[in-house]
This record gives structure tokens, sequence and C-alpha cells, in this order.
């Protein structure tokens, strides 16, 4: 072991120099063209400032240098990663550190349950432990799981691609607004209220538009996306448009209003128990029959439709479900804010839930967890860099798809294990 | 391993990306000297929160706020500071999206943040004020004009240097009628500010017998062109045009009907009282009017801050900075004039003292609008805007 | 019926304005079925590289409509470039991987191309100088369509056309149809696959940026945030003509822009995005391959 370990460090620096190249003097001059031509690349938008109404111009040469630099030893990195991960292809079943554990801690009882206790337990004192803000942040952490949880349903499972997921959660979102708004109703009432809503929309849009294949749906989910979103804002008379709904009640604790420490708090434990709930109702969906249709459906429709399964059936039921989630996620989401406007619902919105669901890892719900957690509360913590908050958003979004496409953690199919005698044989 | 070495080396890559973005940075921190030397003295400080989209589409209504923020404090903390603090410019970004509102505002309220000059988007201050209001903090915005943020009298907390829309809507139509419209189309960009304002023109024309609407429509922000709205203007037979909605796409409306040849008055609001607009539409802004702040360009803070703006950012400053500035030193004035930052203290002196401003010498009113500060209008005459008397 | 008329040359406009930056959507599609989110954002590269090109050589004094030749041609290497770029880090090492993870890395690239233009210009407005010169036979036409206008209705159909007989004709062309049947099949006859997909992305960039630099002097602004709006249309626009298909994208392009300027003519622009995407749903319910797409038999 140790010695592999030293001739992997030894093999690891000449890789790492010379990867994807013959020598290191190959390397050099490559990773030399990069720079030379990335700063080519960047040169009229980085260097150039131009003001056409005063005529003048501003040089900032000292930019080019400095990502000239920084791109040369950026190469030597990629070309590494890009290396290794060629190398590894052919291990790809086998799982990253954290996953095995994962997997280690899962099989086992006793480390299961303890770890299981000890998440429980910082779960419960975080808002205890942690000031407001960091609650705060927490709870949108935890929708945008639930939110991820949904979406995995039907991208994930189903393998169908939504990129209007937000209309759902617009419509959980307003559905309590309003009701609120003209009738008083609480929060608890219309939680279940607001799943129901989702589902029938799901249903309603997933009729017309399940027919279509692969990236036809993807762009007519996102036009229906967009179509819910311009109605809240131009139907003025009932969703009040553009300027938004406010004072919109907060989850009330045995109908005794709290300020605004107590119920975040309470929020936040609601939150979990949301949490929880779709993580049970997932995993449970995922075994059952409709999620081995789901499954199969991915794979393989054809043969999934010769299997004798219900196409339509199938895909609406992933449809309606993933929805359900989005419209009671919305509904957390309009109390907790207590400010709704269309603004909270555009594209980018979709486009996000989306990124958590593939970055997490399609298909898995731990995955999908991570991804929530690494893409809303990273960004979150960033907010020092609040400028390059998007910048880097948007790199990580590419550097994680180049180096790891089927996310931080792949979902890992379940196994079933035939112990039969020889008996099994005449079946064959 | 495997894992963490790709993480590793994640981050390197992004470092090595800001190291390449690090010029402008090293700028920012030039640009505040007072800050830096306020930061070596162990004295007292006073937190003044900064929130508004500091990135996103909006960014470029957020920025300057920030910056006025920063020069304020720096001739504060030049001049000995308030009560001896120095104080220090925090800024949240918000994006203008209620939820990273509420976020911003819960982060103030967690850090301990007393007074806080922000929103910028009405939607987003709606959606943060019941945060502030919990927390008793203080909220000034340099540019949320939605008239029930101050008139519903739910948020005693807040205040705004700025008029809301009703009185611009208000002034705007009086002067359509002054200028002999009889048939107007109002056109609003379907956002809370622009929306809000063509409502209210709506209104005030609907009520009046004198003139009328003759088309109400939004336009899509961002769209490519509005040759279609363009077109439906002209098919109207309205003698004139009111728009509601920030500079962009009145320029993109402006210059479509000037190039079509449609030469009737443009009457807009605030949000395109503002010189990137006659910068962006170039010869065809030529003539439009805009309702906006009183005039204050011979203010001498103004005047002051606006150098200073040039000498710090090397740029002129951008929409509402002027707002934001007087903000900036209001708050801070108020909290130099209760001696601390007590709520009740505080919200005492902003009520009753005055204090000199880059919009004039104002105080506030009971429901937290600006007293003096008001609405004129004006027209682009050679490039600049020019008040109609 | 003048009314009308002027409506229909307004859409056929914006029609025209989709259509340039729906090609490059529709090519890059139709070889490697990849939605390139990034398309929009090199459309925005493209005419900021124009502006500042535009604004430098204004301010040494070059004649007017050398500055427009110059600025396309400056935009179009530089956009290319960009998406030779882009096709190269994002796209080339997903070649094989699940199919949302491009897609995802094209939506990752859009965002942080937005941000490195804003971060790296300025997040305000800049004012487009109009490059396109005025002609004076337009003058009388002035109320119903601009010299600009002209321009670009001239400019994308000329560039539909060269671009079809191009496919049709030459050797590349040909490669490409060859790779967009079938990839493997391609390399086997000896086509260099990588050089045809990254050629495709250079000329989908070029024909953004010819039209970034048009539509931007004819709209007379621009701000980092343009691309992403005009990309939704455009992808809109090629998904409703058939996606992969060259003339099916200038065909949806006209539809698009014609509904909506009649949907705003003649009901209400409030409503005109819900129209656009509302005839989308529509056709691909009933041509679920869009107007000219071909319905590909599946294989089993």
């Amino acid at each position: 072991m140790s010695e592999t370990k030293s001739m992997n460090q030894q093999g690891f620096l000449n890789l790492f120099l010379t990867a994807g190249c013959d020598s290191f003097p190959h390397a050099l001059r490559k990773s030399f063209l990069v720079a030379v031509w990335f700063a080519f690349l960047t040169f009229p938008i980085m260097v150039i400032k131009v003001n056409t109404i005063e005529n003048t111009v501003v040089w900032h040469w000292h930019k080019i240098g400095y990502l000239a630099v920084a791109v040369f030893f950026g190469s030597f990195i990629w070309r590494w990663l890009l290396a290794r991960k060629e190398l590894k292809k052919d291990e790809n079943r086998e799982e990253t550190r954290i996953e095995s554990l994962l997997t280690r801690v899962q099989s086992h009882p006793v480390l299961k349950y303890l770890a299981l206790g000890v998440l429980a337990a910082a779960a419960a004192v975080f808002p205890q432990v942690f000031n407001l803000y960091q609650t705060n942040i927490m709870i949108s952490c935890l929708l945008y799981i639930v939110l991820g949880l949904g979406l995995n349903i039907v991208v994930g499972l189903a393998g169908l691609l939504d990129l209007g997921f937000v209309a759902f959660y617009a419509v959980g979102a307003y559905a309590y607004a309003l009701c609120n708004m003209h009738w008083g109703l609480n929060f608890w009432f219309m939680l279940p209220v607001g799943a129901v809503l989702g589902a029938l929309l799901g249903i309603l849009l997933g009729f017309p538009v399940l027919r279509l294949r692969g990236d036809y749906l993807a762009i007519v989910t996102l036009g229906f996306g967009e179509i819910i979103r311009l109605v809240l804002e131009n139907w003025g008379e009932v969703t009040m448009g553009p300027s938004g709904i406010s004072s919109i009640d907060r989850p009330a604790l045995f109908g005794v209003k709290l300020g605004v420490i107590g119920s975040t708090h309470y929020m936040y434990y609601i939150m979990i128990g949301l949490v929880i709930l779709t993580i049970f109702s997932v995993n449970r969906l995922q075994n059952s029959r409709i999620g081995r249709a789901w499954l199969a459906l991915r794979e393989d429709e054809i043969a999934c439709q010769a299997m004798g399964i219900d196409k339509m059936k199938t895909k609406l039921m992933a449809f309606s479900l993933g929805a359900t989630w989005a419209g009671m996620a919305g509904v957390v989401f309009a109390a907790k804010t207590t400010f709704i406007n269309p603004a909270s619902f555009t594209f980018w919105e979709s486009a996000i839930i989306l990124s958590i669901v593939v970055i997490g890892g399609m298909g898995s719900i731990r995955g999908v967890i991570a991804g929530a957690v690494i893409l809303i509360l990273v960004p979150e913590y960033l907010r020092d860099f609040a400028q390059f908050r998007m910048l880097l958003f948007g790199a990580i979004m590419v550097l994680v798809m180049v180096f790891r496409p089927q996310g931080l953690i792949s979902a890992k199919r379940k196994v079933y294990e035939y112990k039969v005698n020889t008996a099994g044989a005449a079946n064959e | 391993m495997k894992f963490k070495l790709s993480l590793i080396a994640l981050c390197l890559a992004m470092v090595a990306m800001l190291a390449a973005c690090g010029g402008e940075e090293k700028k920012a921190e030039e640009a505040a000297p007072a800050e830096k030397a306020a930061a070596e003295q162990p004295a007292a400080k006073l937190v003044l929160g900064v929130a508004g989209a500091h990135s996103g589409d909006l960014a470029s209504y957020g920025l300057p706020s920030v910056n006025a923020a920063k020069l304020a404090a720096a001739k504060i903390n030049a001049a000995g500071g308030v009560n001896g603090a120095m104080v220090e410019v925090v800024a949240q970004d918000d994006q203008c999206k209620p939820e990273q509102a509420t976020n911003a505002a819960t982060k103030m309220l967690s850090d301990g943040v007393k007074i806080v000059l922000g929103h910028i988007c009405s939607g987003a201050t709606k959606a943060a004020l019941p945060i502030y209001l919990e927390g008793k903090i203080v909220v000034m915005s340099p540019s949320a004009t939605n008239p029930p943020l101050t008139q519903s009298g739910d948020y005693p907390n807040f205040f705004r240097t700025i008029a809301p829309d009703d009185a611009q809507a208000a002034l705007e139509v009086d002067f359509a009628k002054s200028i002999g419209l009889k048939k107007v189309a109002i056109i609003h960009d379907k956002g809370d500010y622009g929306k809000g304002f063509a409502t209210f023109c709506k209104q005030f024309v609907d009520a009046d017998a004198d003139i009328e609407a003759v088309l109400f429509e939004g336009v899509t922000p961002g769209a490519v062109d509005y040759s279609a709205v363009v077109q439906k203007i002209k098919g109207s037979g309205a003698d004139g045009v009111i728009f509601g909605g920030y500079h962009p796409e009145a320029s993109k409306i402006v210059t479509g009907m000037r190039k079509k040849g449609l030469e009737i008055p443009f009457l807009s609001d605030d949000g395109v009282k503002d010189d990137t607009f006659i910068k962006v539409a170039g010869k065809y802004a030529e003539g439009v009017y805009a309702t906006g702040p009183k005039d204050f360009s011979s203010n001498p803070i103004y005047q002051e801050a606006v150098a200073a703006h040039k000498a710090e950012f090397g740029s002129d400053p951008g929409p509402f900075f002027p707002e934001a500035y007087s903000a900036a030193l209001a708050l801070l004035n108020a909290v130099k004039v209760a001696g601390s930052t007590d709520y009740d203290a505080v919200m005492n002196a902003l009520h009753n003292s005055y204090v000199d401003t880059a919009v004039g010498k104002i105080k506030f009113d009971a429901k937290g609008d600006a007293e003096g500060v008001g609405f004129s209008v004006y027209q682009v005459q050679d490039g600049k805007y020019a008040e109609v008397k | 019926m003048d009314y009308f008329l002027e409506l229909f040359l307004g859409g056929l406009t914006r029609g025209s304005i989709y259509a340039l930056i729906a090609l490059g959507y529709t090519m890059v599609y139709g070889i490697i079925e990849l939605i390139n989110f990034a398309h929009g954002e090199i459309y925005m590269i493209g005419a900021f590289t124009g502006l500042i090109v535009a604004g430098l050589l204004t301010m040494y004094g070059f004649p007017g409509v050398s500055i427009l030749a110059i600025a396309v041609v400056c935009a179009v290497i530089w956009a290319a470039a960009y998406g030779y770029t882009i096709e190269k880090v994002a796209y080339k090492p997903l070649r094989g991987a699940q199919r949302l993870s491009p897609l995802i890395s094209a939506i990752g690239m859009s965002i942080f191309l937005q941000n490195y233009v804003m971060l790296a210009q300025t997040s305000d407005f800049l004012p487009f100088p109009e490059l396109i010169p005025h002609f004076g036979f337009m003058e009388s036409m002035g109320s119903i369509m601009s010299s600009s206008e002209l321009v670009i209705v001239l400019a994308t159909i000329s560039v539909c056309v060269a671009l079809t007989l191009f496919i049709k004709f030459t050797k590349l062309g040909k490669a490409m149809r060859a790779t967009a049947q079938n990839r493997k099949m391609a390399m086997l006859v000896g086509i260099n696959v990588d050089m045809v997909i990254s050629a495709t992305f250079v000329i989908g960039s070029s024909l953004a940026a010819v039209g970034g630099v048009l539509i931007a002097s004819h709209i007379g602004q621009i701000n980092y945030y343009i691309g992403f709006i005009a990309g939704i249309k455009a992808f809109t626009a090629a998904v409703l003509g058939g996606i992969g298909s060259i003339p099916g994208a200038m065909l949806g392009a006209l539809v698009l822009g014609l509904t909506e300027a009649f949907a705003t003519g003649y009901v209400s622009s409030d409503y005109e995005d819900v129209f656009a995407f509302m005839l989308l749903v529509l056709i691909l319910i009933f041509r679920p391959s869009g107007i000219m797409g071909k319905e590909k038999a599946q294989k089993v």
C-alpha cells in the first residue's frame, strides 16, 4: 500500500505536468499558447473601455497580464483533470470516497441510526446555535431541497426535461397569497391545497405536452413557465400584477402569531418536517412499482411500452407528483417571505432548481440534497464577493459538469439479489 | 480523494480567476482611505447598511447608492465621524428580488445593523420591511416610490428621500394638459414602478374630462424592438405619449417613434430623467419631457458629492445617486442628533430636525415622506435636461 | 390596410432579427443535439466587440461606412473565437455524457459570460452609434420602414441563402450534414468530426455577431443582458420551425415575429409573449417536430 502510494505521488507529479501532452516542454508550449489565445480572446472586452459619447478610451492593460498568467497555470490543472477523468473512465462504477462512506453508513444499522440521530440533533439545535440570518438561509436551502426532490422525480427518475418547473411553485405561492388575502385562510389549510393545485396543474399541462420528446418537451415547458409568469404579471385585477401581494400571514402556532424570530424558528422546523416527509415519500416512490416504471421509461421508452407499462399514465404521474412538491414549496415560500411578486418566478429560478438536481446527481436523493446545500448556501456565504457571485456560480456549473457529469453524488441503482439455487435455472 | 482534489483544483481556478479581476478591487480599496484610517483606530463604529440590487439586471440602479453611502461615510468620517464613531458601510445585495431582500434584511438584523439605506426596488422593499420593523431598524430608500409604502402607515420605520409615484403622476397629467394634449397613449414597462405610475396617470386622466387615454399598454422590457407598439400608438391617433418605466425602454420607444416620423410629445417619469437616457437615445432624446425631483444641481452638497464621485470612481454618478447620498446624510445626521442608534430617538430626529442634503434641506413627515422634496418637469434641450418653468 | 402593412413590416424586421440568432441555434442543434444556451451571449459579445471597435475607429476619424464594415469583421472574429473556445471548454469534454449535462454546462456558461461582460465593462446601458447609413431612397418610406430595418431584412435573407447554398454544395457543408446524420458513420468515412463541430460553432457564432452589430445599431443601445432574452426568443423560433433545419429556423423566426407584431397590434402587447409561447405549444402539439422538422423514425 505504502509503495504504491509513493509511486503514485511521483506519478502524480509527472501526470500533472504532462497530462495530455508528450513531454513537459510540450505541455509548457501548449499552456503558453492557451494563455496567448485567452489574452487575444478577452482583449477587447477586458482591456478597452470606450465611451462613445465623449470619445474617450480607457485601457486596462494590466488585466490581461493577470489573466494570461492565471490561464497559463489553470491550463495545467485543466489538462490534468481531464486526463484523470479519462483514466478513471473505466472505473466509472467505482464510488468516490464520500459515496462509499455514505453507503457504508447506510447499510450498517447501528451506524445508520447513529448518523441519523446526530443529524437530527444538529438540525434540532441549529436555530438555537446560529443566528437568525443563518436560520433564514437554512430555510431557503431546505425549501430548495424540497423543490429539487420534486423536480428530481420528473427529471431524475422519469427522465423528462422540465424547464418550467417554477410554474407550479408560483401557483402554490399565489394560491396561498390570494386565499390568505381574500378569505384569510391559514397556512396549514393551504399547504395541502397548494399541493393538490400543483398536482392538478401538472396533469393539465402534462396531457397535451407529454407526447413531445426530449428537447421539444423542454422548450414547451419553458414556454409554459413563462406564460404562467406573464399571466401573473398582466392579470392585475386578480394577481395584483407586478407590484405583488404583501403582508401574507406567517404560519401561526396554534393561533398565536409569532414575531420575526419566533416565526423564523417555527418556519425552520416546519421545513425540517417537510423535508423529512419529502425524502421519505420520494424514497418510497422510487422503490415502488411506479418508481420502477419511471426508471424503465427513462432508460428505454419503447421497451417500456412493450413490457406493458402505460406510458401516458406513468408520465402524468411523474409530472403531477413532481408538481405536488413544488406547490407545497410555493405555499411555504409565500409564508416565509410574506411578500411575493412575479419577479420571483422567472426562468432563472427553474434553471437553478434544475442545476441543483443535475449538479447534485440526477435520480439520487443524497445528491439533490448536496446540490441544494452547495448551490444555495455557498452563494449566500459568498455575499462578500457579491459582484463575483454569479460569475463563480456559472463557472462552477460548467466545471462540475465537465469533470463530474454524473453529478456530485451519483444515483445508486437498487440491486435485487437473487438467492435462488438450481431451481431458478428452469426458468431460463 | 478524487472529489477532494477536484474541489481543491476548483478553488484554485476560482482564485486565479479572481486574481485576474483583482485590479478593480484594489482601486476600490484605495478609494476609501478615510475608512482605512478609521479601521486602524480602535474607535467605536457605526454600521450603515446598504441594501439593493448590486448584481443582476438592475444592478445599475443599486450600485450608485453603494457609492453614495461610501462617499457620505468618507465625508463624515473625515469630519470626525458620528458622535466619535466611524461610519462603516456594509452592502447587502438583493438583486431586487423579494426572497433575496428578506435574506439581506435578516442578515442586517442579525449583524445588529441599526440604520439601513435601501432597498432600491419597491417590491424588494415591501418584502424586507416587516423584518426591519420587527428588528426596530430605520430604513430609508432613495428610490422606492410605491405610494403605499409610506401612505399605508404599516411601516413607521420607513422613510424615503424621493417623492411617491402618485404625486409625480398628478404633475405629469397636469403638465400634459398644459401643453394642450387631448388624447394620450399611456405606455408602461409592466414593472412594479412603471405600471404603478402609468396606472396613476390613467386614473387622473380618466377623472379629467379634458383629456382622454386612447391607449393603455405594457411593453416587454428587453424585447428586441418596439415597432409594433409604435405603430399602435400611431394608429390610435394619440397626440402625446406618457411612458411609465425606465430609460432603456423609453429610449427604444422614442427612437422607434422618431424613426417612424412620429413627432408627438413624449412625456415620462423619473426613471427616464437620467442622463443615461440622453446618452443612449442621442439626438432622438431631444424634446422629451420627464418629471424628476426638483432641480438640485445648484446645491453645493450635491456638487461636492458629484465631484467626490468623479475623483474616487472616475465616472459620473448613476441614477438615484443624489437621493441615496441625501438619505445617507439624513440617516447619519439623525443618529448624531439622537446621540445614539436608539430606535425612538432616531425616528424622532428624522421627523423633527432639518438636515442639509444634496436634495435640499429636508425633514420627514409623519408618514415618512421627505418634506421639501417634490417634482418638476424637465425637457431635453440641446442634450441636457432643462427645467420647464 | 396601411396599419396592417406597417405591422407586417414591423413583424418582418423582428422576425429577421430572431432569424439571424436562430440560425446559430439550429446549426448547433442539428449537429450535436445541444441547446447552446450561451449562443445569446455570443450575440451580446458580438455587439459589445462591435461597439468597442466602432468607438475606437470613430475616435481616429474613420469614415462612416468603413466603421460598420470593420466593426462587423472584428465582431465576427471575436465572436467566432468565443464560440470556438466555449465549445472546446464547456461542451467537448462532455461529448458522450448524459444528455442533460451539456445543457447545464451551457446554462452555466451563459451565466458566466453575462457576468464576465458586466464586470469587465459595465452594468449600464451603453449607447450604440448608428452605423447603418441612411439611404436617400428610403426617405419616402420613412414612416413604414427605416433604412436599418431594410438592411437587417436583406442581411438575414442573404445570410440564409448563402448558408443554405453552403450546406448544400461545399465540402464542409456536406461534412456537416453527414455528421448531423450519423456521427460515427461520418468518422468512418474520414470526416474530421471535431473540426466539423468547431466549424459549426464558428459559423453560428459569426452569424450571431453580424446580427449583434446590425441589431444593436438599429436599436441604439446594448447592455450585458440583451443576449438572454433575444436568445430565448430565437431558440423558440428555431424550435417552432423545426430545430436542425435552416429554412425552418428562418420560417419559424418570421412566424414568431409576425405573431408578436399582430398580437401587439390587434390585441395587446401585454400578452405578446403569451401569444408567442402559446403558438409554440399549439404547433408542437399538432406537429411535434416543428413546422419544417422531419419526423424521425424511432430506431428500435
